[in-house]
């Protein structure tokens, strides 16, 4: 039974990771750039709801629509201001360095406002646990709430992709821009919007990762964004099901590492079986691969 | 015995038959011409004879030695040089650079000794150089041997490529869409050049072109290709008054 | 050849840059005016231009993006710090430190190699992320690699019990809590770190430049403008990629080395992906594929935070800012041409003195 317990595990992290990963994956689809500063703004949104419910004594469905509405706006700022001005710059490294100074950035307001130690964090979805098999399998209410709400995510977006006029700019954008553009369709304002997107499903992403690992530093994010990047280049960059499937596969090898092998490798396993994969499919599990036209 | 000798080529993309059966015999010394409206697989031609892609199907013999399936750096050794219809140079490298570049295979020395400066860096760079300025000379380029390649106007820039192509000694030279972007003087130059290529480096040479009066200038024989096939073969006047040819151009 | 003078000029400013830095800092140092501060910045500084420099052959000259280059650092510094610790004082310091030198670097280039034949088949930011993933792999097999050294030899183990060792052995490596003691091997030339630093540095400067200025380097160059081009002339693109990397590792190594025996315990945390990526912005803000630009970059950009210590808090927050205002004023082509605007109109005040155009 301990089996179907790491399973459960697994798939409540992968799902954390999943929708991270679905932040990163639409930006980079969009916007051709990797966000190294995805990652912390999830801790900024637990931050917020945290600040919400405990020092503003905001309720639970309050603080988490404070939290996402605050790191949509952050998101849109940052791409606004830190990012628009480098999309054609002569190297895509730009981005990718300015990314890593807002990252800092975030990390260092916190550090500032918020302090290096610890909080630990509330308890916003109180959602009683399951018992299975005569107790011998027990499913916290968190991460039942985890993974349903991944599930609603990946579906709400895939019908807004593929059914609603935004989700065709983006995926006009994201499959050439200059035409796009010529097409009539606002490049700048879809990129806002996929920033957006990205960033309001980050602020979920630090409620329930929060949730589920109660300690939050300036540095949570660090990690998670991490794993979830490499979630969404393992799924195929650029994906929205590999997004999800990277992201539960990684949660799942992550869980399983610790529990059998060493929690002290679990890491190394993630990554060693992430290079295995890119080796095998380069473009990961769903990717495209595109070769250039001579 | 011909310099190229292609049979039954073919290369399929998902389902799609972008060439089929194929056939071209190059005699040594020949400046050949293979034309067809956009889109009837020139260069997918060019790319199968280059390695970028493996053909499905057929052979390609190059002065004897069958070159079919190798790889892009294999058959430029053992003769095949190209040039891009989009431009490929190394376009932060200096000119002269570019060409030195081109002469890798043939003037070397060991990575060891390019750190450590022996004797032998010094003097295989200056026979480099001296081989490298003697080509740009050719085309014109040595007053600009020190410019970034990507500052170069169009024009040169082609010519450029080229130059790089034939420092690989290639025993066959593809040229893809030479004149391309030229104005009519510079494509008048241009002719005088190939033919100057084909003489002083006793050179084969098959090129794909758009401008007729470029084709009809310079090329021996004519290949027209049409949605992957071989429409018409033969001297360039006769396949230039083909009914066929006149047809596939303009349209019935 | 006009080129070749203005090539190798270019190259003898870039050692003169450093030695004028070696001699400036002996002259502060001997007028009392190098703060303890200052003083302790010195060989790190010296650490980093090697990473920053060898990380530029990988990203400035073959053009792969590469976020592992810490992890290179970690294998040079934990194979020559054992090497050192086994060795003892067997060996006097001098040869020892050499020996340790050409350990680190052999290892990491081997590493480099090792890791580059599979990692090079992926393009872009694929590469990027598999780098990254390797870097964080070495970090974690080292955390739990324990080795000892006995009578009967070396033992290597993952865990402290199984290091079986015999009672006259001693632990060198202990998994996480890294390994003590190695700077203290090395008492006698402590003081002439520094001095070992800048000659470190100018040794990465002499391969670097040489290299890129070599048959090998224009090859090398090739692959990063214009990979098929570099096929169709034949141009061997994974070797020469491969070459760059390993030998990007191999100095990175030995930056590792510097690190390991400059410090009294080295702890394998510190070579996490946020140490490559401090790197990767001293290339970057430098001028990816300047040599120049990445010494440079790292002195103002190391020093700048430690001169801001006297904020404490605010430090790291100015840093960022700094660091992103930086990277849109070089880059942002908005940024460009209004520098280029205000450049001609400076120059059209300027009394008659053009040059040819």
């Amino acid at each position: 039974m301990s089996f179907l317990g790491y399973l459960k595990d697994g798939i409540s992290l992968g799902s954390v990771y999943a929708i991270i990963a679905l932040g990163y994956t639409m930006v980079y689809g969009i916007a051709k750039m990797l966000n190294f500063a995805h990652g912390d703004v999830i801790m900024v949104g637990a931050f917020v709801i945290l600040t919400a419910i405990t020092k503003a004594g905001l309720g639970p469905v309050p603080s988490v629509l404070l939290g996402v509405i605050f790191c949509t706006a952050l998101g849109i700022t940052i791409e606004a201001v830190a990012y628009r001005p480098l999309r054609k710059a002569a190297s895509s490294l730009a981005v990718l360095i300015t990314a890593i100074g807002v990252s800092y950035l975030l990390q260092n307001l916190a550090l500032l406002i918020f302090g290096a130690d610890a909080k630990s964090f509330v308890t916003v979805i109180d959602v009683p646990s399951v018992s299975l098999f005569d107790g011998q399998l027990v499913i916290k209410g968190i991460s039942i709430v985890t993974i349903v709400a991944c599930i609603v995510i990946m579906t709400v977006l895939t019908l807004f992709v593929n059914r609603t006029k935004p989700g065709q700019a983006m995926k006009a954008v994201s499959e050439d821009r200059d035409a796009a553009q010529l097409m009539g369709i606002n490049v700048n304002a879809t990129i806002s919007l996929t920033f957006a997107i990205g960033s309001g499903l980050a602020a979920i992403a630090g409620l329930l990762l929060c949730s589920s690992y109660p300690s939050l530093t300036p540095y949570t994010g660090s990690m998670p964004g991490i794993k979830a990047f490499v979630a969404a280049v393992f799924g195929g960059i650029g994906s929205i099901p590999g997004a999800m499937v990277g992201g539960i596969l990684l949660g799942v090898i992550e869980i399983f590492g610790k529990a059998y092998i060493s929690s002290q490798i679990a890491d190394a396993i993630v990554f060693a079986v992430l290079i295995i994969v890119l080796l095998v499919r380069p473009a990961g599990l769903f990717g495209k691969n595109i070769q250039e036209k001579v | 015995m011909a310099m190229l000798e292609i049979n039954n080529l073919g290369i399929s993309f998902g389902g799609l038959r972008a060439v089929d059966n194929f056939n071209l015999t190059i005699e040594k010394g020949q400046l050949y011409g293979l034309i067809g409206p956009n889109g009837a697989g020139k260069t997918t031609v060019f790319n199968l004879l280059t390695g970028v892609y493996k053909p499905s199907s057929g052979k390609v013999i190059l002065d004897g030695a069958d070159i079919t399936g190798k790889s892009t750096v294999e058959i430029n050794r053992i003769g095949v040089a190209r040039t891009f219809q989009n431009i490929r140079l190394f376009k932060a490298m200096t000119v002269l650079d570019n060409v030195k570049t081109g002469l890798h295979n043939h003037y070397t020395y060991s990575t060891f000794t390019g750190i450590f400066r022996l004797p032998k860096y010094f003097k295989t760079e200056k026979e480099m150089n001296e081989r490298a300025i003697e080509l740009l000379k050719v085309f014109d380029l040595d007053g600009e041997a020190e410019y970034l390649a990507g500052n170069l106007p169009y024009g040169k820039q082609r010519k450029l490529e080229i130059a790089r192509a034939l420092a690989t000694e290639p025993k066959l030279l593809l040229l893809d869409e030479p004149a391309a972007g030229m104005n009519p003087n510079e494509t008048q130059e241009l002719m005088g050049t190939i033919h100057f290529v084909r003489d002083h480096f006793d050179m084969t040479i098959l090129l794909i072109e758009h401008d007729m009066r470029l084709v009809a200038g310079i090329c021996e024989e004519l290949t027209v290709l049409n949605f992957g096939e071989i429409l018409c073969q033969g001297r360039t006047t006769q396949v230039l008054n083909d009914p066929r040819v006149i047809t596939a151009y303009l349209g019935e | 050849m006009k080129k070749m003078s203005k090539t190798s000029k270019n190259n003898l400013i870039n050692y003169g840059i450093v030695i004028a830095f070696y001699v400036i800092v002996q002259i502060l140092s001997a007028t009392g005016n190098l703060s303890n501060l200052l003083n302790g910045l010195l060989v790190p500084l010296c650490i980093y231009i090697i990473a920053a420099v060898s990380l530029n052959l990988v990203v400035g000259f073959s053009g792969e993006l590469s976020l592992g280059h810490a992890g290179f650092m970690c294998v040079g510094a934990f194979s020559s710090a054992i090497f050192s610790q086994v060795a003892g004082s067997s060996i006097p310091s001098v040869p020892r430190l050499i020996l340790a030198i050409l350990i680190g670097a052999v290892v990491a280039a081997i590493f480099g190699l090792l890791i580059g034949i599979p990692v090079l088949r992926l393009r872009g930011d694929y590469l990027a992320i598999v780098t990254l993933a390797f870097g964080e792999i070495i970090k974690n097999l080292i955390n739990i690699l324990y080795v000892g050294v006995d009578s009967k030899g070396l033992h290597v183990a993952t865990s402290s019990a199984s290091l079986q060792l015999e009672s006259d052995g001693t632990q060198i490596l202990k998994g996480a809590l890294g390994i003590s003691g190695t700077s203290v091997l090395y008492k006698d030339i402590k003081n002439s770190y520094f001095l070992i630093g800048i000659i470190l540095v100018l040794i990465t400067l002499f391969i670097v430049q040489n290299l890129v200025n070599s048959r090998s380097g224009r090859a090398i160059t090739s692959t990063r403008d214009n990979r098929i081009a570099a096929e169709s002339i034949g141009i061997n693109v994974t070797k020469y990629k491969l070459m760059a990397f390993t030998i990007s590792a191999a100095l990175a190594g030995v930056a590792g080395v510097l690190y390991a025996h400059n410090l009294a315990s080295l702890k394998v945390s510190t070579f996490d992906y946020n140490m490559s990526i401090l790197i990767l912005v001293y290339v970057v803000l430098g001028g990816i594929g300047s040599v120049r630009g990445s010494i440079i970059a790292t002195i103002i950009l190391y020093v700048l935070p430690e001169m801001l210590r006297g904020f404490s808090t605010y430090r790291m927050l100015i840093y960022s800012v700094v660091l992103i205002a930086m990277m849109l004023f070089n880059w942002a082509p908005a940024s460009r041409a209004f520098r280029e605007r205000l450049r001609e109109r400076i120059v059209s005040y300027l009394p008659k003195k053009k040059k040819e155009v």
